[in-house]
């Protein structure tokens, strides 16, 4: 009944919530517009209110703005590449009939449990660590000499650490994918005369061609704003400051709110811009 | 060619015997139904020689050749599905399209190929759409074009109508039949319902809990049922099966009646009772006759112009050169 009582009652129950969402996201968003126009350096005391678009075109003009944007870049791709790759094959996997499939299944998800900080850290510790890291036990048991990874692969290793966090997103996404297909579609494909092969690349893989895009276009939201691998891991050294911790250390390591309140409203226009156009390959996609 | 011949045949699930060993030899170009209840496995048998399943025994030979051990691919056998089982992605043209292209055959003989199938299945306009732009009847042809570009040796269907609304389905069925005569290539046609069974079949096997209850041409199964499940099975409406005194009298444990060897008399006549439901269909009329000493009622047909309704009292006396005889066992007494 949308009479006008039942309206007007509709608005004052979701007011609160819209006024919530309201303070929480503008309030913050419209202080950051405010602060990337002023020249604001709090430890040296200057505040200056207006001083036009000077915060914009020295954060754009300054070379770590180009190369962390390519390093954000290659950091979303690399870990969608392994996610997808590894995705896809796990989902296979885990589909067919095994023991203890319910343990098993729980076990693999189990990583996308882990706070971003801690696996960082684990792998940090117990993966990489050039003395005692487990890749290092391993190197030596070949007779080869350890390898730093953070500091000679700092960015590939970055990525693994994130990608094995969101391994078990895209696992789940596709097993379910996986699942969804029916036998008997791969039955024809196999009276068909196809060879396994041929039924993964002609029958499999585009059934799960929505399941990867839909992957795609959550992942990359996500992965555009990475942080804690960066911090705990290289701290932003060795060519692995991405567009956000670039924005971070403007902020809090250079004290200079200004410039990096600027920053981060071009991470949002940029972080927008993927978003749009990720959103529109994916509707094509899901059309037909 | 396609004569298949299976030779003590048997499936296991696990300890389950879903097959206990069967012997059957489909002969080339005979169109082969199996038919029973759901779960007699009848499906599981096409599986088998589709090989898509494993034998768990026994032997499966095509043309002479062992195909035990074969996978489904090289069996030359092609098969449809009850899904239809066509590729979504792709155009009804891929899906025509992608045996050949596994077998790698050349783009002309390829293209020369759909076309044919594609005239003589009416597919010809659909040729660029997807599956899911087809009705249920177009689909339904994609997967029978699919099996017929490959030219098997033999075509196998599982259930492939019963997903196909009533009036569809009939013209789907002679469909399938003329295409059997213009092919000429062995068929075998998994289905439930003994009507298809009876109207496409050259050869019907009956199956029961994987036993072949029965094989032999449509009329043969309707006039000499070899026992009891057969004789209810097959023939609608069902066979009167009647058992006691009745029975007795003629010298068996069970007597089976079709119902169109019931004559409605005026009066005296060997049962008496009342009707129940009458079923008119212009052309016949079924009664469905309660006789207080039976404990099922009895069908009846009659003509279409019969007065007789709901409660009214019935005389019936078949015809004895038409009483089905069965002993305890419930076997056939010749």
């Amino acid at each position: 009944m949308a009479t006008q009582h039942s309206r007007t009652s509709a608005r004052i129950m979701v007011a609160p919530a819209v006024f919530v969402l309201l303070v929480w996201m503008l309030v913050p968003l419209c202080m950051t517009l405010y602060f990337s126009f002023a020249d604001y350096r709090p430890l040296r005391a200057t505040f200056d209110a207006w001083i036009g678009f000077d915060n914009y075109v020295s954060f754009l003009t300054s070379d770590s703005f180009l190369s962390s944007v390519g390093v954000t870049l290659q950091m979303v791709a690399g870990i969608l590449c392994i996610t997808i790759g590894g995705g896809v094959v796990l989902a296979l996997l885990l589909d067919q009939p095994m023991f203890g499939q319910g343990i098993v299944r729980i076990l693999v998800i189990a990583p996308f449990f882990v706070m971003p900080t801690v696996s960082a850290l684990v792998w940090k510790n117990m993966f990489f660590n050039v003395d005692n890291g487990l890749f290092s036990y391993l190197w030596r048991f070949f007779g080869a000499q350890p390898y730093d990874f953070l500091s000679q692969a700092p960015l590939f290793s970055i990525i693994v650490i994130v990608a094995w966090q969101w391994l078990p997103f895209a696992t789940l996404i596709l097993l379910t994918a996986v699942q969804s297909l029916s036998s008997e579609q791969l039955e024809a494909a196999e009276m068909d005369g196809a060879p396994p092969l041929s039924r993964f690349w002609h029958i499999i893989l585009p059934h799960l061609s929505r399941a990867i895009t839909v992957v795609i276009l959550i992942q990359t939201i996500f992965l555009l704003s990475i942080f804690a691998e960066i911090f705990v891991t290289t701290n932003g050294a060795f060519g692995t400051r991405t567009l956000t911790y670039l924005v971070y250390q403007r902020v809090l390591e250079s004290q200079n709110i200004g410039l990096g309140s600027a920053g981060g409203i071009v991470a949002v226009i940029l972080a927008n811009v993927v978003a749009i156009f990720l959103m529109r390959i994916v509707g094509k996609n899901l059309d037909n | 060619m396609g004569r298949i011949t299976l030779d003590r045949v048997q499936k296991k699930f696990g300890d389950v015997e879903v097959i206990p060993p069967l012997d059957l030899i489909i002969e080339d170009g005979e169109f082969v139904v199996f038919v029973g209840p759901s779960g007699c496995g009848k499906s599981t048998l096409l599986r088998l020689i589709a090989g898509l399943e494993d034998v768990s025994g026994g032997e499966i030979r095509i043309d002479g050749r062992p195909a035990t051990d074969l996978p489904p691919a090289k069996r030359g056998l092609a098969m449809v599905f009850q899904s239809y089982a066509l590729y979504p992605h792709m155009s009804v043209r891929k899906n025509i399209a992608f045996p050949l292209k596994m077998a790698g055959m050349a783009q002309d003989e390829q293209d020369r190929r759909i076309a044919k199938a594609a005239t003589a299945l009416n597919l010809t306009d659909y040729l660029d759409r997807r599956p899911g732009q087809l009705s249920g009847g177009q689909r339904q042809r994609v997967a029978i074009g699919r099996a017929i570009v490959r030219e098997p040796a033999a075509f196998l269907f599982d259930e492939p109508l019963s997903n196909l609304d009533a009036a569809l389905r009939v013209g789907m069925r002679m469909e399938i039949s003329e295409l059997h005569k213009t092919l000429a290539t062995t068929m075998i046609y998994v289905t439930h319902d003994q009507v298809e069974a009876m109207t496409m079949a050259d050869k019907i096997v009956v199956l029961r809990a994987g036993h072949v209850e029965q094989v032999g041409s449509p009329l043969e199964l309707y006039k000499t049922p070899r026992n009891t499940f057969v004789a209810g099975f097959i023939g609608s409406p069902k066979m009167n099966l009647l058992t006691g005194a009745a029975a007795a009298a003629h010298g068996a444990a069970t007597i089976g009646i079709r119902p169109e060897h019931l004559d409605v008399v005026d009066s005296g006549g060997t049962f008496t009772g009342r009707v129940g439901v009458a079923e008119h269909l212009g052309s016949d009329t079924f009664f469905h006759v309660h006789v207080p000493e039976m404990a099922e009622p009895m069908t009846v047909r009659a003509g279409g112009e019969v007065g007789l309704t709901h409660g009214d009292t019935i005389h019936l006396t078949p015809r004895a050169a038409h009483i089905h005889r069965f002993d305890a066992q419930g076997l056939r007494i010749a």
